[in-house]
């Protein structure tokens, strides 16, 4: 019998922990949320011979400070679940800035195992380290590894278990010296801390008293809530530590810390622990490549052509696959309509589930070609590069230079989709402007709006097609910048997040990496369509079919059909014989579009129909819009079906833009009308709960009913000017 | 004393020490996270197209800020 034990996994951001995790752990993942935030929770299990570890992979941080939901839910960890062991991870590159959060959990005096990651990048450096030296200024055992090859990951979980097993239950902080400001200040407050046993359960008192100096926001809050009297005493001295620093050192006391922190580090590195070419001086192949890429002129060419690029590789490539799952679910659909009979159930089976789930299953291999290529992108280092030059633009609107990519992918080059939008908006740390690129991201010109775009244009402005498309387009763009300055300016209010940020040197991704996290994501999407979407599908279908025509109006049509039955039974020449069969079809067509007529559909667009007619459409169009509201691919069929034109085909909907241009209730400006609300009212169902999975089922509402609101105003205008 | 300027006057290619990091709050435990502290070198290692943010690069690594973040940033000249 073995005892688990829990490592956390620590580090900076793209100092290779996600490539350690995925070495240790392999594709026996667990991916799920840390309570009540949005920050991704994984973990994983790692076996030997003698023992099993359970790997928690904390978020990347730079600190421990409570700014950020990550760096708050990894000093949580370690506080509250006390995990055995922390491993420690480090690009050994840059070490000294690494070692600072190694500082830092020495402070809350986690037992610790470095984890020296990147040797081989340091030695390409011409550089060597002092590991021995290191493990003993530290304290800790180090182990080189380079996890892209997986080397020294044995050594490192067999270093990680020895010394969680011969560290157990002892925990020692780090206490390093302030100076002289500062040292006899922390003593007094430790007293303090002691003697009032102030939340010193939880945490170390140094610490306590150290967060109390740097005004720690979560500390200084617990602090207060504790009630005891020890947080008055301990804010007096804090303020009393400030006015000191400020005479004294003209600094706040926070920036004493970090200048102490930094200089034990840098009294550790100055012991000989880095040897070699140690000068900044040498340009690096990544500065080389950044000379060209971010360019003044060359980087937004390149830029622009990488987007463009994206696109025309991942559509052709993704829709071989979306063929195979079309045809999958085209023939689940024949074999459920030869199995069951034809019937409500049938019709249940066939176009509610199969034909819901199917459609949304058909995005799958889309959006895994997607993420594959953003999370190229990303592992490559350019994604970084893209903030940085974009990021002049945007933050006029408020977002973040990272909102560029959130905003592409939903369709800024028209084609994309939100739902892989929206999830790749995670990249972003600024809550703020996160938001706001979610919310916005679903007014670009998404794949399934466009064929509605393209049948309107075509039938509407037959001469300026491509304009229209183009002017949709820009629009999509102006209406999100809009909004998002708009969000940012009163329910999103607030500075904005600092952007400093790490352009991290350029490194190939490995393939290893790239297909975890594309499954993964794929996978997160399918659990939704087989559940709330799912749902949905069969709820749309079923007010699209309830309540059934009443027998009266079945039978005239039947009556019709018999009657043509029985003359083509006559006998007749083969011309009269593909009329009659044209009639048949007629009458189908003109029962569907009664019966959809007559369903709870049809009567909520009727009901709609007085409200609607501001912006031009009449009760067909707003049966196709709801159906749009489950995926915009529905809205060209319900239309179809709506004007009795039968199945109509997305991809050829030349007959029903014709009808449509016939129609005396249909003008130009119920076109351009129509074409406003489809761009951006609510975003579709799938795109909602991903909105809701991303944030909180609070901004999922807001979008439908904000982006709804905006559309009808938007069209309302445009109708009436036109 | 030489002459101390601001990281925004700083041009392309420059190289100084830092000399004082006057951000409070979050910017400042963002600034200093980075490893943005008294008497570290750095060298401008450029501007993104619409000459902000700014590319620096530290002894080991590069990091942008925003202009209006490198206002809080005081800096020695030392050379190109």
């Amino acid at each position: 019998m073995t005892a688990t034990i829990t490592a956390a996994l620590a580090g900076n951001p793209n100092c290779g922990k996600t490539t350690l995790f995925n070495a240790l752990t392999g594709a026996r993942q667990h991916v799920g949320n840390y309570p009540g935030v949005t920050v991704e929770k994984r973990s994983g299990n790692v076996k030997t011979d003698t023992a099993s570890m359970n790997v928690v992979d904390l978020p990347g941080t730079y600190s421990l400070t409570a700014y950020s939901p990550e760096e708050l839910v990894a000093r949580d960890f370690i506080v509250d679940e006390r995990p055995q062991v922390v491993i420690n991870v480090l690009d050994a590159t840059s070490l000294e800035r690494n070692l600072y959060l190694t500082i830092q959990f020495m402070e809350l005096g986690a037992p610790m195992v470095l984890a020296l990651n990147m040797m081989d990048a340091v030695k390409k450096q011409g550089k060597t380290i002092d590991v021995d030296k290191l493990s003993t200024l530290l304290g800790f055992p180090v182990v080189e590894t380079v996890a892209r090859t997986g080397l020294g990951k044995n050594a490192l979980v067999q270093q990680a278990i020895a010394f969680a097993r011969q560290k157990e239950k002892t925990w020692q902080p780090l206490h390093i010296s302030y100076g002289p400001v500062l040292d006899p200040i922390l003593n007094d407050m430790e007293e303090v801390i002691r003697e009032s046993s102030f939340m010193d359960q939880r945490f170390p008192s140094r610490w306590i008293a150290l967060k109390y100096l740097e005004e720690d926001e979560q500390v200084l809050k617990l602090g207060e809530a504790s009630g005891a009297k020890g947080h008055q005493q301990l804010k007096t001295v804090a303020d009393k530590a400030k006015e000191k620093c400020f005479t004294t050192l003209d600094v706040g006391p926070e920036a004493v810390i970090a200048d102490f922190r930094y200089g034990h580090i840098a009294s550790m590195m100055k012991q000989g622990v880095v040897k070699g070419d140690t000068t900044h001086q040498r340009i690096h192949l990544s500065d080389k490549i950044d000379r060209v890429v971010t360019d003044q002129f060359l980087g937004p060419i390149i830029m622009l052509a990488t987007l463009y690029g994206i696109f025309y590789i991942t559509f052709p490539i993704g829709e071989i696959p979306m063929g195979w799952v079309e045809a999958f679910f085209g023939w689940l659909t024949n074999a459920a309509t030869a199995i069951i009979p034809e019937s409500l159930l049938q019709s249940l089976v066939v176009d509610g589930i199969i034909g819901g789930v199917g459609g949304v299953m058909g995005f799958v291999p889309l959006i895994m070609v997607m993420f594959m290529a953003i999370t190229i992108l990303e592992d490559l280092g350019y994604m970084a590069r893209m903030a940085y030059m974009m990021d002049r633009v945007l933050r006029m609107f408020g977002l973040h230079g990272a909102s560029l990519m959130p905003f592409i992918i939903s369709g800024g080059i028209p084609g994309g989709c939100a739902v892989p939008g929206v999830m790749a908006a995670r990249t972003l740390r600024s809550p703020r402007e996160k938001l706001a690129t979610i919310l916005t991201a679903p007014f670009m010109n998404c794949g399934a709006k466009v064929p509605v775009f393209l049948l309107l244009s075509a039938a509407f402005f037959p001469d300026n097609a491509a304009r229209v498309m183009f002017v949709i387009t820009i629009i999509s763009w102006v209406v999100a910048l809009l909004v998002a300055k708009l969000l940012r300016t009163t329910v999103i209010k607030g500075e904005s997040t600092p952007f400093v940020m790490e352009l991290p040197p350029y490194r190939i991704p490995t393939l290893k990496g790239v297909l975890i996290h594309t499954w993964e994501r794929a996978w997160q999407y399918m659990k939704k369509a087989g559940t709330v979407i799912l749902g949905i599908s069969i709820l749309i279908w079923a007010a699209m079919t309830f309540p059934g025509l009443p027998d009266e109006s079945a039978n005239t049509f039947q009556e019709q059909r018999t009657g043509v039955e029985a003359t083509l039974a006559a006998g007749t020449t083969d011309q009269q014989r593909s009329a009659l069969e044209k009639d048949l079809m007629a009458i189908d067509n003109a029962e569907a579009q009664a019966a959809l007529k007559y369903s709870v559909a049809g009567r909520i667009g009727s009901a709609f129909e007085p409200v609607s007619k501001l912006a031009g459409f009449d009760w067909r169009t707003n049966i196709a819009l709801l159906g749009g509201f489950a995926a915009k691919e529905v809205i060209i069929s319900s239309l179809g079906t709506a004007y009795s034109m039968g199945d109509v085909d997305p991809e050829a909907s030349e007959g029903l833009g014709a009808r449509l241009a016939n129609d005396p209730t249909w003008s130009r400006a119920t076109a351009m009308s129509l074409m406003i609300f489809v761009l951006l009212y609510a975003p579709c169902f799938v795109t909602v709960a991903v909105i809701g999975r991303e944030t909180s089922w609070k901004w999922a509402g807001f979008s439908v009913v904000f982006n709804t609101s905006l559309a009808f105003t938007l069209s309302v205008i445009v109708y009436q000017i036109m | 004393m030489s002459n101390t300027i601001n990281l925004r006057e700083m041009q392309v290619n420059q190289t100084g020490i830092i000399k004082s990091v006057g951000a409070t709050g979050e910017l400042g435990r963002r600034i200093r996270d980075m490893g943005l502290v008294p008497n570290t070198a750095i060298r401008i290692v450029g501007r993104a197209p619409l000459k902000d943010p700014v590319a620096l690069r530290l002894l080991d690594f590069t990091i942008t800020l925003r202009n209006n973040e490198a206002d809080f940033i005081t800096v020695d000249p030392t050379g190109e």
